[in-house]
């Protein structure tokens, strides 16, 4: 029987079957990926869903409350809230995934180098620098990103990004560490694989479950990150919806109209909560020991 | 041993606040394009655009900035606002208070929360009170902290009229009213602070009790007080320190939004001013003094740390 070295490097499917099986008995990691999954339809098909134009003024309706017509509610200008929020699901989950895919790369590749390199200045390099980035309080850190770079949501992304990667960095250098010197990994350096190849065939596919947790869990924070830098308007600028700038815009009406804040509030709370799910679940599955972990 | 320890400690942090000074120096280097118009403006004047390169140390090369700029913070000179031309050390001795203050106020706040909830919460695993309050720390992580204190100040301020929406009265003026300002600040983060904590020593806790030491413990007939006291949370309290430490930085994070949503006088308000005003000297000032604060108090719980276990050293070295 011939057996190639990428078969051997990946999960044997009755393991992942098997994590299935214990993700789909987590109860709350179910309602975690039922929250995410229909955020994210929310998210593709907000224009046909939204009952109206996110921008649409209603100029006899300010300050509606919620009524039929306006499910939600709309704010001073008559926009309707609902509409505001299915359309801020899209820019929440775009900065969520770009700024944590920005982290996960580029924090999980330095991580990883770090932890192959048998060159210990490099591996020091790498993660003191690491060290330094975990040195800042994480919204100063990207509060002062978006002071070099300027406003908005693109450079909210970047900066998102910069404050998570050293997480990602530390536990993909952990688990190289764990792994490097695995006989699989021995066996495709005697048959002459590349450094490079031995870590994105045969070692990143064995890393991945604790960097899937994170990336879920990672998700949660960049969310809410991105919520309080448009809140303070370094992020999304008006009059783009953004569920932590119609949290801004709200305040000065909060007392009279609770409803411009509580249900944008509450899509950033339910929002969160399902990625916390989320990664609990994927965390307990994919990696029982970790359980309890953080 | 002991002393070996301390010493490796701190000059890793050495080594980290050097790291942070190169980062904070670059965010003026960073700005794209010429950080002098930036400050200044598309209309400013080729005459101002040069005084400002000078008045910023960006006519020099670059390494000889950064000694000069090292040199100076580290003899207290943060440099002038560019705005109010003012020194920045005072801005920062002026603000700084208010900040370990709220953080400090929200650290209690949130131990007193979190330990009894989290040790109830071991003791009696799937239980209701369990249950509930598991529930109440998701929460709690996943609720925004500046949405949070608005809804505070909805209940607090405007609805019940006990506590005052914003502004600060520092503490050695009045106590009386300094708390009162701080309470609901104090509370968001420390709210915030406490649903981390009580699933970390719920998990702690649970860890220590399943050890055979709290059995034995148990079988010499002691009381279950001293077992869960000297035992099971003496024990327990060294994953508990190291998750403080790592708190202090989360709830530093907090309290920077929640000082800007309640107005108080501390350093996150300073930074967000600094970066609306584009005042670069200021912007580094209040990001280096945070970020030494964090490395300073993580110093300080790798020492506390080691203390409570000396095994830490002998393991790790």
């Amino acid at each position: 029987m011939t057996m190639s070295l990428s078969d051997q490097a990946s999960p044997a499917p009755g393991l992942l079957a098997e994590a299935s099986g214990r993700f789909v008995r987590h109860r709350l990691g179910m309602l975690g990926a039922l929250i995410i999954g229909i955020l994210i339809l929310v998210a593709l098909f907000g224009p046909t869903l939204a009952p109206y134009e996110p921008d649409k003024m209603h100029f006899m309706s300010p300050f509606s409350e919620p009524t039929s017509e306006f499910l939600l509610g709309t704010d001073d200008f008559g926009r309707d809230i609902l509409s505001r929020i299915m359309y801020g699901a899209r820019v929440s989950l775009q900065v969520g995934f770009i700024s944590v895919g920005i982290a996960a790369t580029v924090g999980t590749g330095l991580g990883m180098i770090a932890g192959y390199t048998r060159r210990r200045a490099i591996d020091e390099a790498i993660m003191r620098s690491m060290d330094v980035l975990l040195a800042f309080p994480t919204i100063l850190l990207a509060i002062a990103v978006i002071a070099i770079l300027g406003k908005g949501v693109t450079n909210a992304m970047i900066a998102i990004g910069v404050v998570y990667t050293p997480i990602f960095a530390r536990i993909a250098r952990g688990e190289v560490l764990s792994v490097k010197n695995e006989e699989y990994v021995q066996a495709a350096r005697a048959l002459g694989a590349t450094d490079g190849a031995i870590l994105i065939r045969h070692i990143l596919p064995n890393i991945l479950p604790p960097i899937i947790v994170e990336t879920s869990l990672s998700l949660s924070f960049a969310i809410l990150a991105e919520a309080a830098l448009s809140f303070f308007g370094l992020g999304t600028q008006a009059p783009d919806p953004s569920w932590g700038l119609m949290l801004s815009e709200s305040r000065k009406f909060f007392n009279n109209s609770i409803w411009m804040g509580i249900f944008p509030g509450m899509a950033i709370m339910l929002t969160v909560m399902g990625f916390n799910f989320l990664g609990d679940g994927l965390r307990d599955a994919l990696d029982p020991r970790m359980k309890n972990v953080r | 041993m002991n002393i070996r320890f301390i010493i490796q400690r701190l000059i890793l942090a050495l080594f980290v606040v050097l790291g942070v000074t190169v980062v904070v120096f670059m965010i003026i280097q960073l700005v794209p394009g010429d950080p002098a118009r930036v400050s200044l403006g598309q209309q400013a004047t080729e005459e101002n655009l040069r005084a400002r390169r000078e008045r910023l140390g960006l006519d020099r090369p670059l390494y000889e900035q950064y000694v000069s700029w090292v040199s100076n913070a580290i003899q207290g000179d943060l440099g002038k606002s560019l705005i109010t031309n003012q020194p920045i050390g005072p801005q920062i001795m002026d603000r700084l208070p208010t900040t370990l203050q709220l953080a400090g106020l929200a650290l209690l706040i949130g131990m007193a929360i979190a330990f009894p909830l989290g040790i109830i919460s071991a003791l009696r695993p799937g239980t209701l009170i369990d249950t509930v309050a598991m529930f109440v720390s998701q929460l709690g992580v996943a609720v925004p902290d500046f949405w949070m204190s608005i809804l505070l100040v909805l209940l607090f301020s405007t609805t019940l009229d006990w506590l005052p929406p914003s502004g600060y009265t520092p503490i050695t003026e009045n106590f009386r009213e300094w708390l009162d300002h701080m309470i609901l600040p104090a509370m968001t983060a420390g709210f915030i602070s406490a649903s981390i904590q009580t699933r970390f020593i719920r998990s702690a806790m649970l860890e220590t009790l399943r050890q055979n030491y709290v059995t034995t413990a148990r079988a010499k007939g002691l009381r279950e007080r001293v077992v869960i006291i000297q035992h099971s949370l003496r024990n327990a309290m060294i994953t508990i320190v190291t998750i403080l430490g790592l708190q202090m930085t989360a709830l530093l994070s907090a309290v920077v939004v929640i000082e800007i949503v309640f107005a108080l006088p501390g350093l996150g308000s300073l930074t967000l001013d600094a970066v609306d005003a584009r005042d670069y000297p200021l912007i580094q000032a209040t990001v280096l003094v945070m970020a030494v604060l964090v490395t300073l108090i993580n110093l300080g719980v790798d020492i506390i740390y080691f203390l409570i276990d000396p095994r830490i050293a002998q393991k790790e070295y």
